[in-house]
């Protein structure tokens, strides 16, 4: 996967921000992806591309369990999330619905890499290469049964 | 040396022991969706459909209940549209526990989940909300997930959990007349962070919580999921069987830890020392004294929600309102059809309008700023919900403080946020 990055250099963006709680009654997925990250970054939907990354602090996600939220990011484009850690539902949501990976990245990765940075990212190697930087980050490698979920498409494609 | 939740997950996935950090399938008891995430979980059967998938059946129409709460009264055409596709959901699938809007009971979810007896102690319940966590009082699993996920146990009857470690609270003694469990939970996430039980599992006991009313136990265990955790648990004692055969049910398979059960860490709370706590703009995390915030100027006070509209916070709102007349617009909004009643046999809806409040009916709609009441840009509310975000209860520039009942009662009387103790 290569694409370039959405930096929000912040901690605990949650769910209320990243899909608005008035929108919660919207259940077409290209509609969602219009209000994507709406109550953080106004011009997102303007800015985002197919194949981008979003990259962000700790506990990307927090809040509601509202499954709109990785919609509206995976349908407008975004493949994955980088982030220092992620909250629950946020996590299990992104994988089992397969709408986009999250991928825990560390410190040093989060404070290196810059907004508009151009990533490709290797989830067989545990990799996240900067092409614009020329460096390479190592990914902490998804557990188990995450990584068999996501290798099988979500949750219902994946056989206990 | 299992604790409760491991016990359940264990007994749930049919194994002898289980260790923080497995991963197992557990067989569901429950299952729950409402009117934002049954219509989620009806997109997901279409996507399933369109890839040849045959869904005419759920896995046990008995173990899933419908809660309308989170648009009722329809906001809007859409809103009013999602409760029809949810009537029609329950009708195709023989799910005979639809808790509709307009026919008696109804109410928010999570205040139903108890009310209605809906979970028993021991089980393993999911429910498409992620307040999902405070049924976990009853001594059950409480989890929230997704729509997908839902998706799945309704079809499955099952789904994955990596076993939490679990946080043990600690309340040694009683909470002073003027502090609530609210207060207690807030100090708490105050103490560890919004993500401060991220995955894991918060346990609440001591003297404090066995002296501790079973609708001030559902308060804490609510609020676990601000602090990032899977589900909150208290152990199901006297007062738990006491509560479920007031209504009507008493056969359930009670699980309890071992006497020397794990837990990743101990935390103790004396309940002597505790004050009125209020949580500042932009999370739950911010918290302070109330008394330090008495500078602070209202526009208005929002007593509602699964979090703090049960029968016990509308009485601490009258016990402060009795008499006295609001200075802010002041709304009171009953958790459920079955605790508007209470209120009004027992004389609060008197003492709340009285007062100049507005009472109105169940509905998610303000706490999560989609309708019935949204503020405007620059408002400053104080609020028994659970969660300040930006923009969580309306405008993206309005200001939210959470507080107990007591505290949102004493400052809707004032003007700015006040502790009870300062209420002339």
């Amino acid at each position: 996967m290569k694409g370039s990055v959405i930096k929000y250099e912040r901690d605990n963006i949650d769910t209320d921000v990243i899909l608005p709680g008035p929108y919660l009654k919207i259940h077409d997925y290209a509609e969602l992806a219009t209000h994507a990250m709406e109550g953080l970054d106004k011009d997102f939907h303007k800015r985002v591309k197919p194949g981008d990354f979003i990259v962000a602090g700790k506990n990307f996600g927090c809040g509601s369990s509202r499954e709109h939220a990785p919609i509206a990011l995976s349908y407008s484009g975004i493949k994955a999330v980088l982030a220092l850690s992620f909250a629950r539902i946020f996590y299990r949501n992104a994988v089992d619905g397969a709408f986009l990976l999250p991928i825990e990245i560390d410190e040093s990765a989060y404070k290196d890499i810059s907004d508009s940075d151009s990533l490709e990212v290797d989830i067989s190697a545990n990799e996240i290469k900067n092409l614009t930087k020329n460096k390479v980050y190592k990914m902490k490698p998804f557990p188990e049964l995450i990584g068999k979920i996501i290798a099988a498409g979500g949750l219902f494609n994946y056989k206990p | 040396m299992l604790n409760i939740t491991e016990k359940i997950l264990a007994r749930a996935s049919g194994k002898n022991q289980v260790s923080p950090g497995d991963v197992v399938f557990v067989n569901v008891d429950k299952v729950m969706v409402h009117d934002v995430s049954g219509p989620g979980v009806l997109a997901v059967f279409e996507k399933l459909r369109k890839k040849g998938m045959i869904i005419d059946k759920v896995w046990n129409p008995d173990k899933v209940w419908v809660a309308e709460d989170h648009f009722v009264p329809a906001a809007d055409k859409i809103s009013a549209q999602n409760i029809v596709l949810l009537t029609n959901f329950t009708k195709q699938f023989g799910i005979k526990k639809h808790f509709k809007y307009g026919m008696g009971q109804y109410g928010i979810c999570h205040t139903l989940s108890h009310e209605e007896a809906m979970v028993l102690p021991g089980e393993v319940y999911v429910g498409g909300d992620s307040h999902t966590n405070t049924t976990g009082a009853l001594g059950a699993f409480a989890a929230g997930l997704g729509h997908t996920d839902v998706a799945y146990v309704l079809l499955n009857g099952k789904i994955w959990f990596k076993v939490p470690e679990t946080l043990f609270f600690k309340l040694n003694g009683k909470l002073p007349d003027h502090v609530m469990a609210k207060d207690l939970i807030l100090k708490i996430i105050g103490d560890i962070g919004t993500d401060g039980a991220a995955y894991k599992t918060m346990q609440f006991g001591g003297t404090g919580i066995s002296e501790m009313s079973v609708e001030s136990r559902l308060t804490l265990t609510n609020m676990t999921t601000e602090a990032g955790a899977k589900s909150g648990i208290v152990e199901p004692d006297q007062k738990i069987r006491d509560y479920l055969a007031g209504r009507g049910v008493t056969k359930y398979d009670e699980v309890h830890g071992d006497s020397d059960a794990q837990y990743e860490k101990i935390y103790e709370y004396e309940g002597s020392e505790m004050e009125p706590i209020v949580a500042k703009p932009f999370s739950p995390e911010n918290t302070v004294v109330a008394r330090d915030l008495s500078s602070v100027e209202l526009d208005k006070a929002y007593i509602g929600s699964c979090t703090g509209a049960k029968l016990e916070d509308l009485e601490a709102a009258a016990k402060i309102l009795k008499g006295r007349t609001v200075k802010i617009r002041t709304e009171i909004l009953p958790a459920a059809m079955s605790i508007f009643r209470k209120a009004m046999d027992g004389g609060l809806l008197k003492i709340f309008m009285d007062a100049g409040v507005v009472v109105g009916p169940p509905t998610c709609g303000a706490c999560c700023g989609a309708h019935m009441g949204v503020l405007a840009k620059d408002e400053i509310c104080i609020s028994t919900t659970n969660r300040n975000f930006p923009g969580r209860m309306g405008h993206i520039e309005s200001q939210t403080y959470l507080a107990s009942p007591l505290v949102a009662a004493a400052s809707a009387v004032t003007g700015k946020i006040t502790d009870p103790r300062d209420l002339k």
